[in-house]
């Protein structure tokens, strides 16, 4: 068997991330470390990619920060250092990277509520 | 006596409790066992010969056989090697530089455990084969320009020398040639995970080689342990 790949699969994911599919509307409450000093900040924002596979994969979340400025980061799913992660809203897209929402701005960055199965 | 030969897994990524990522490379090392010590005095150096990865005897030769003491003495041969401790035939042997008074006894079984997270080790394997090679490749060369009038020369080389002074290409110049396949020692690396169960290693960073292929953990020459802070 791939050694490597059970050795991935003990790995234990964060286990405060919940599934998250791009188009989720999510809290992500991120450990800080700052000079010894640890705090929580919230980066609230769309999920427009989730990647990878084992103890590298990830997931990058798009927020409109001040002036309209767009503003993504990426977090690993394996991290303990994110706190926990919210889920607000799935929205309905009909592609898994949402690159696009880049270029929209607006009203037209909005998306459909996924209707639940 | 730190030292081991091992397989090289793969790599992949591990967390600290404070959650920083760190890359490695997992190994698979060990068991091994002690096939022969070397002695100044008989062999003019001081060096253990360890053995890694059982297989079947058909898998070697009988002067293989013979070294690892498998083949019995008879009456045409009663001065066979005997060598006691080890599970049987084994495919690889090496040799790691011992000091003569930290070397173990013959027949001895090494395992992971021999290492500790934090402690340093330079890992020597063989690159992975990259064929013959260009300059740029091979050596970091830079191409040359795309447009203004070039063809056919995006990747070569530049000039390689002057002209009837000295009216030769020096030696040593680099050039395009075979590139990889060649032993390859990285130093200094540091030991994250040790699993002495599944015999399992994982180092900080980069080891040389394919997946599957052979590599020898020795104990880092540069640096004891980690230093903290």
């Amino acid at each position: 068997m791939d050694l490597l790949e059970s050795l991935n699969r003990q790995l234990e994911r964060n286990p405060n991330i919940p599934d998250l599919r791009p188009g989720d509307t999510v809290r992500v409450y991120a450990r800080i470390v700052e000079g010894g000093r640890e705090r929580v900040q919230v980066f609230q924002g769309m999920v427009i990619r989730v990647r990878g596979s084992g103890a590298g994969a990830s997931f990058t979340v798009r927020r409109i920060a001040a002036h309209g400025i767009g503003v993504e980061r990426t977090f690993p799913l394996y991290s303990p250092r994110v706190e926990r992660v919210e889920i607000t809203r799935h929205g309905k897209v009909r592609r898994a990277r949402l690159y696009y929402m880049r270029g929209l701005k607006g009203k037209a960055t909005r998306l459909k509520e996924k209707r639940p199965e | 006596m730190k030292g081991i030969l091992g397989k090289k897994v793969g790599m992949t990524t591990l967390f600290t409790a404070e959650g920083e990522a760190i890359p490695v490379t997992v190994i698979e090392a060990g068991p091994c066992w002690v096939t022969q010590v070397k002695t100044p005095e008989r062999d003019g150096y001081s060096a253990v010969q360890l053995g890694f990865e059982p297989v079947k005897p058909s898998r070697l030769t009988r002067g293989q056989l013979g070294h690892l003491g498998l083949l019995k003495t008879d009456s045409m041969h009663p001065r066979r090697r005997v060598l006691k401790g080890i599970p049987g035939p084994l495919r690889h042997l090496r040799e790691f530089r011992v000091k003569p008074e930290e070397a173990p006894a013959e027949g001895e079984k090494i395992t992971v455990a021999v290492f500790q997270v934090g402690d340093r080790v330079d890992v020597v394997g063989t690159s992975k084969g990259r064929g013959f090679a260009g300059g740029i490749k091979r050596y970091g060369f830079n191409r040359q320009p795309k447009t203004h009038g070039q063809s056919d020369r995006e990747r070569r080389h530049g000039s390689i020398g002057a002209t009837t002074t000295p009216g030769r290409v020096l030696k040593g110049l680099r050039m395009p040639g075979r590139m990889g396949g060649v032993r390859v020692t990285v130093q200094n690396l540091e030991v994250v995970m040790v699993d002495p169960e599944r015999n399992l290693l994982a180092v900080r960073g980069a080891v040389p080689g394919h997946r599957g292929s052979l590599v020898m953990i020795k104990q880092a020459r540069k640096t004891k342990e980690l230093r903290k802070g």
